[in-house]
């Protein structure tokens, strides 16, 4: 591995091929654990490189990550587990989405990977009742803003987020896997109606529904950050269960295009390399903007991305009227 | 980044990089007696950047970054660059270390056992530790206790003993050969300035210790002493740790361990002087 590359690419090789990191020196070593630790993957990392003859310094950094990882892992199934007992007696089971899902059905996927606010997916009809049992056992709301919490209930995929008096911890109730104010419309109630259980009463959804909402999440819905992991996540599922029915599957839901490009971009990434066309190519750049620091880098790439988040999010006059009351929200403090 | 400086104190490896050269000039001298990280890999990096590329000249603020960084940390004055560091390294520490159970404690050592002093700011930690460690005791850190949880074992954590305010008088005086850096007047700490440890408490910086007694001093009162019982003892450690929750089983049964084993004593104390002889009384009781 050359010591001259010191970006994103540095992370998605040592994923790739655990053994060529064994060429690294101090200063690779250092800049690969920075890169990881901003991409919140230092976890899945240590999972991965676990076993290789490192220098014994890295060897502990990674051996804490893991014990770190597992701690997470434990803390997100208890999470999980207060989310189902608390949804039982209004018989909503629980849908869990991204990492708790993963980790919940034992998947590569979920091997270290850092997990940070529960999300679960319930049907749009059964939102109030919910609300109100979630309520009942000791979650509160986060934002007392009436602007966010109307512009949430109005528009968003999701309920504003609660977060738990006792355990500290957030709980984000989807209800679709993108902002009702996007272009596309998943049909949730297809994501629900295919959903699988993975331990008993934890339902995850079914493997091409996990691919189309990580595709979503990236390239419908947000400006990319922590997309490495997104894109790791993507390359694991393929890994596991391949791609059988997965295409029909993305067009049903209005994300063939998105489907494709994170595949795409997962190959690129983690896998042989892939044919890519020029936009791929910007989002490569953008998705592997760090430097030996960590430090986010490639300011104006990032810049045309975040702007393409809120495009992709609302339509243009709603944008300019959002952004203006947030702005002024701001400015006066 | 532009200026860079890598070190160790105890265990840890730090990598600390700067737009400016002063912060890592004083880090330099301040640090010259200590090891640099071993294999050259840092456990952590700070950063202390300007907000804005005109703010490296003009109003020059420093911001602190690294690894793990809390939001909306407020800029400190480029002459106050080596408080930035210092914060930097205890905010790495504080959010990102799960090796060992952190207790905000200062250490010192004796005969290869460990008294830890806990309480809150103010409490005078610093100052005794820094008191004792010039009168036969071994100098083992005035932030952190590092517990590992596999042997029981304190490690050593002696960066730069920061002394706040009256206390730096009575350290200047209680160590007449102390060597001290700068001092950094009206910071949001109030004055600071920094002690070096001694060279044979960095030369013995990697040597554990078993912990022997624990304290929870209080200056400003009356000359008292209290057993404390071992339900406040664990409820007042769980408050003085910061990664206690994030160490989930491995912290409970470490702190439980020492909670079972180490006797605990609340002192009151009116001077540092009457505080140095409760302490050696308790120590020989022991």
């Amino acid at each position: 591995m050359g010591g001259a590359v010191k970006d994103g690419w540095l992370l998605a090789r040592a994923l790739r091929t655990p053994g060529n990191t064994l060429a690294l020196d101090g200063e690779g070593w250092t800049a690969l654990i920075a890169i990881a630790r901003a991409e919140q993957m230092i976890g899945t990392l240590a999972f991965r490189l676990e076993g290789l003859p490192l220098p014994e310094t890295v060897d502990r950094i990674l051996a804490d990550a893991r014990a770190s990882a597992e701690q997470g892992r434990i803390a997100a199934l208890w999470e999980a587990e207060a989310a189902r007992r608390a949804l039982a007696p209004i018989g909503v089971p629980l849908v869990l989405l991204k990492g708790t899902a993963f980790v919940a059905a034992r998947l590569r996927a979920g091997e270290g990977r850092s997990i940070g606010d529960l999300d679960i997916l319930v049907a749009r009809a059964t939102l109030d009742a919910v609300e109100a049992a979630l309520l009942e056992v000791g979650w509160e709301w986060v934002k007392p803003d009436p602007y966010d919490d109307a512009y949430f209930r109005q528009w968003m995929h999701e309920l504003p987020p609660l977060i738990h008096r006792e355990r500290d911890r957030m709980i984000d109730v989807h209800h679709t896997i993108l902002p009702l104010t996007a272009r596309i419309t998943p049909d949730a109630a297809a994501l629900l109606a295919a959903s699988i259980e993975v331990a008993p009463g934890l339902f995850a959804l079914s493997p091409s529904d996990m691919l189309v909402h990580a595709a979503a999440h990236l390239f419908a819905d947000g400006d990319l950050a922590g997309g490495m992991r997104n894109l790791w996540d993507v390359h694991c599922l393929v890994e596991e269960f391949g791609t059988k029915g997965l295409e029909e599957r993305a067009a049903h839901h209005g994300l063939a295009r998105e489907v494709a490009r994170a595949l795409r971009l997962a190959v690129a990434l983690y896998g042989d390399g892939a044919t890519l066309n020029p936009a791929d190519r910007l989002y490569l750049r953008r998705l592997t903007a760090r430097d030996g620091w960590g430090r986010a880098t490639r300011p104006v790439t990032r810049f045309g991305f975040y702007v393409r988040s809120h495009w992709l999010r609302m339509p243009p006059a709603m944008l300019a009227r959002h952004l203006w009351i947030k702005w002024r929200k701001t400015s006066k403090g | 980044m532009r200026h860079v400086f890598s070190v160790r104190i105890g265990p840890v490896g730090f990598r600390i990089g700067s737009d400016w050269r002063a912060p890592i000039a004083r880090l330099e001298s301040l640090y010259a007696d200590y090891p640099a990280p071993r294999d050259d890999v840092p456990d952590f990096n700070v950063r202390l950047f300007a907000a804005r590329p005109w703010r490296r000249f003009v109003r020059p603020a420093v911001m602190i970054g690294g690894d793990f960084v809390l939001p909306e940390a407020a800029p400190l004055p480029l002459a106050q660059g080596l408080l930035a560091a210092e914060m930097g390294m205890n905010l790495q520490m504080a959010l990102g270390q799960r090796r060992y159970l952190l207790l905000h404690a200062s250490v010192v050592e004796r005969d290869g056992r460990a008294l830890l002093m806990t309480g809150i700011s103010g409490a005078g930690k610093s100052t005794l530790a820094a008191l004792l460690g010039a009168r036969g005791w071994r100098l083992m850190g005035d932030e952190f206790a590092l517990v590992d949880p596999g042997t029981g074992s304190v490690h050593a954590f002696p960066r730069l003993v920061s002394l706040k305010n009256e206390a730096i008088g009575v350290v200047e005086t209680g160590v007449p050969d102390g060597r001290f850096g700068p001092l950094l007047a009206d910071t949001p700490k109030g004055d600071i300035r920094h002690l070096i440890p001694d060279a044979a408490a960095i030369a013995a910086m990697d040597r554990p210790a078993a912990p022997a007694l624990i304290l929870f001093p209080r200056f400003g009162f009356e000359a008292a002493e209290r057993d404390v019982p071992p339900s406040e003892v664990f409820v007042r450690l769980t408050q003085a740790s910061t990664n206690y929750v994030a160490l989930g089983e491995r912290g409970f049964d470490a702190l439980t361990r020492i909670v079972k084993t180490v006797p605990a004593r609340a002192i009151d104390y009116p001077d540092t002087d009457s505080a140095i002889t409760q302490v050696e009384a308790l120590w020989a009781a022991l």
